[in-house]
């Protein structure tokens, strides 16, 4: 029988003890913000290397970050995606009508129109770029903050709000948390607000794709807050081992509610770099140049469409604003930090863009944010005929049972018995 | 919706098959059936699954339909939402009920509630498989029976057969089903029947009631029980193995029990269940699960709040007990004939 390590005489008893390291953000608030430990290398830089390229190829990329629009608004380098003019505006505007509905909706909240919203201000170059560079029946597999993509897609201003009051005209008939969406002709899928799960099921989905000999492509979005769940393992994973053609993107915008990216390893390395761990191309990009991300995404879904297999991207953002309507960011980190974001504001760098490019002036894009704050003045006018929160225009009350299963088992339908009396006793004058 | 079986189905082509035969049947005749059935999951690919539920079934149908996974169910669940959100019909294989928890958050919050949430746009019609239960010496990790932690949410469906007939028409009916299905299959049981008497020779399913399996497509509807046995004297509401102690332990109490294997938990035949009770007024639940909280709470709740005044003595329970599935005791946490015994005589002492 062994005796087992002799115990004594390792230096260990000189040791300190040990010290647990728990991740402190650089700043907090009434600080004041310097990004000079931020590498943010000039646009136009690094290489575009082909799209069915070895994976390894991209991953000096990871380390990196691959930018278009300069500080003098013009656009430069291999990642230049030379958009025209028209699309360039429309990107814009999309963007802007974005921004206009966060903001009603948020005051929509604010005034008891609903109960929750979340916005995506900062973060809009990413939705509308990817929405603008994936085919229009390529499935997404959306996080909570990928509303952009349903406003690109043209999804109607009007069903958002529906759902956003929960009221009696809301397509999801008032089951889910206001802006957890699902559009499934507009190959949206149906948000969960359980995260991260959505990464796999878009892996799955581009594997069935792939199965059927289909030619369409599926993308994913998670925060980096979430990639630290396992399913962003299980969906790398298992996009790895089997090539499926999804694009799966990490949104840097470096909170979770009140964690810094810090908690989802940030302080190690970037999120892009872990692609090459499962061996894919990664990319990473400023998220706030919807060039740049228009590239990225656009290279990814070549490669995915060419069967040459999954990319993982990371987009460099900011979340100017606070998690949700339900927390406060003053409480937890400096405001210079927005302020001060190195990267700029998606929507300003874009309509600097085109104003040097000759393609746009300030009057034109003043005149577009009446319009568009016009626009969702009229859906939200529209919506709330149908009700808002709380106020009863809420689809019958049997709805509620429906849909647990496709068909109503006995016991359900003796609770709905039961809720219909409950209701009798509450309410006797009560009309459906 | 439910289709019955045809009448000639007495007369259709039978042979003798084992569980694990008529499952590997059931997943064949509807791999032929329908292009949009795929069966994934660790070593279901060329192996054939560790259990051969799945032999075979890579050659005949080509490896993009029949392929292993990575060690990873919280993936092989999300990818067959995936799929099923992309239209096809996913058999996922999760090698033991016991390794079904990293895939629990997709089950639960994922393929149960896709239809509620999206208003009908997207549903998970996915039939997992797995094996469940002990009896094999598999200790606290290749042994248990989780089925009520699935019964409790809702959206899913939880089917347990208990013989090889039922397991494939059930199965059938299951990879049919629009809604996700979990599919647990008693592994004591897939080779024979199961008595409860651990110490006497086990005997294979030839020959026995429930193993003649008719060849071709057949469906047993979700939430139909089957009355095993017919009685007067008393209920017994069992499922998977324990249907077949069950059995034996009254057969040889010489009591006239009327038997009721539930085949589906949720739905559940609540029907079948009150009008047994009504005539017999006296109700034994029996599963192999941990006791507090299982299924056999549930039922036993049932039956006090619909049957009450057909009571002549108190429901009882009989089940595992609550502690892990315990390797070298393995019969000691069991609920054999012992102690089904026990509760039959104080229900039958009057």
């Amino acid at each position: 029988m062994a005796e087992g390590p002799v115990r004594t005489g390792k230096p260990r008893g000189n040791l300190p003890p040990l010290d647990l390291y728990v991740p402190e953000p650089r700043y907090r608030p009434g600080d004041t913000v310097d990004y000079s430990h931020l590498q943010i290398p000039e646009p136009g830089l690094l290489a575009r290397p082909d799209e069915a390229c070895e994976a390894s190829e991209t991953w000096p990329l990871t380390l990196d970050m691959v930018r278009v629009l300069g500080d003098d608004d013009r656009a430069v380098g291999p990642w230049n995606p030379h958009l025209d003019p028209e699309t360039l505006r429309r990107m814009l505007a999309t963007m802007a009508l974005t921004r206009a509905f966060d903001d009603r909706m948020y005051r929509g909240q604010r005034q008891g129109k609903t109960s929750f919203y979340m916005k995506s201000t900062g973060e809009e170059a990413i939705s509308i770029a990817c929405a603008h560079a994936l085919a229009a029946d390529d499935m997404v597999f959306p996080s909570y903050r990928q509303q952009g993509i349903l406003i690109a897609r043209g999804y109607p201003l009007e069903e958002m709000i529906n759902q956003i009051y929960s009221n009696r005209a809301d397509r999801l008939k008032g089951r889910q948390l206001p802006i957890m969406y699902s559009a499934k002709d507009y190959g949206f899928f149906t948000i969960s607000g359980n995260l991260a799960t959505q990464f796999p099921q878009a892996v799955g989905w581009a594997m069935a794709s792939a199965i059927k000999g289909d030619t369409r492509i599926a993308t994913s979005f998670v925060g980096e807050g979430s990639s630290a769940e396992g399913d962003f393992h299980a969906a790398m994973t298992f996009a790895a081992v089997y090539n499926a053609p999804v694009v799966l993107n990490v949104v840097n915008n470096q909170w979770a509610i009140s964690s810094f990216s810090g908690f989802a390893g940030a302080e190690r390395t970037t999120f892009a770099a872990r692609a090459a761990g499962y061996g894919i191309a990664g990319l990473r990009v400023d998220g706030n140049d919807i060039l740049a991300v228009y590239a990225a995404m656009e290279w990814a879904a070549n490669r995915a469409r060419a069967n040459k297999g999954p990319t993982l991207i990371e987009h460099f953002t900011y979340r100017a604003e606070g998690h949700s309507t339900s927390d406060d960011p003053s409480a937890y980190r400096s405001a210079r930090e927005a302020e001060d974001w190195p990267l700029g504001d998606p929507i300003m760098r874009l309509k600097k863009h085109l104003i040097a490019l000759g393609e746009w002036s300030e009057e034109q894009h003043e005149a577009m944010d009446r319009e568009l704050a016009e626009q969702v003045k009229a859906a939200t006018k529209e919506a709330e005929k149908n009700g808002i929160l709380g106020h009863g225009l809420h689809h019958p009350f049997h709805t509620m049972f429906e849909d647990v299963f496709e068909e109503l088992p006995w016991h359900l339908q003796e609770q709905a018995e039961q809720a219909i009396r409950e209701r009798q006793t509450k309410w006797p004058e009560w009309k459906e | 919706m439910i289709e019955e079986n045809p009448v000639s189905l007495h007369d259709a082509p039978s042979r003798s098959m084992n569980m694990i035969e008529a499952i590997n049947d059931a997943l064949d005749i509807m791999m032929a059936r329908d292009p949009d059935v795929v069966i994934m999951g660790e070593d279901v690919g060329y192996f054939g699954g560790v259990f051969r539920a799945t032999a075979g079934l890579q050659k005949k149908f080509g490896k993009n339909r029949v392929f292993d996974t990575p060690i990873n169910e919280c993936g092989i669940i999300g990818a067959a939402v995936g799929m099923a959100a992309y239209g096809l019909r996913p058999v996922p294989e999760i090698q033991f009920a016991d390794y079904i928890y990293p895939g629990l958050d997709q089950l639960v919050s994922e393929a149960a509630r896709l239809r509620y949430r999206s208003a009908g746009e997207f549903v998970a019609q996915i039939t997992v498989r797995s094996p469940f239960g002990g009896g094999i010496f598999g200790g606290q990790t290749h042994s248990q029976s989780p089925e009520a932690l699935f019964t409790h949410v809702a959206g899913l469906k939880t089917v347990i057969p208990a013989t090889p007939y039922d397991a494939k028409g059930l199965l059938i009916a299951a990879i049919e089903d629009n809604d996700p299905v979990i599919f647990f299959e008693p592994k004591r049981i897939y080779n024979g029947p199961f008595d409860g008497y651990y110490d006497r020779p086990s005997r294979p399913w030839k020959g026995l009631p429930g193993s003649q399996v008719p060849e071709g497509y057949y469906k047993v509807p979700l939430g139909k029980a089957r009355v095993v046995r017919e009685g007067a004297a008393l209920t017994v509401v069992t499922y998977g193995t324990m249907v077949h102690v069950a059995e034996a332990v009254l057969a040889e109490k010489g009591v006239d029990a009327e038997i009721i294997d539930l085949r589906s938990l949720v739905p559940l035949d609540i029907d079948t269940v009150e009008k047994s009770v009504e005539k017999t007024g006296k109700c034994l639940v029996i599963h192999e699960a941990t006791r507090t909280s299982g299924f056999g709470a549930e039922l036993v709740t049932l039956v006090q709040e619909r049957c009450f005044y057909h009571l002549e003595a108190p429901v009882e329970r009989v089940t595992g007990f609550d502690t892990p599935y315990p390797h070298s005791l393995e019969w000691a946490y069991f609920p054999g004939p012992v102690r089904i015994g026990e509760a039959v005589d104080r229900l039958m002492k009057d």
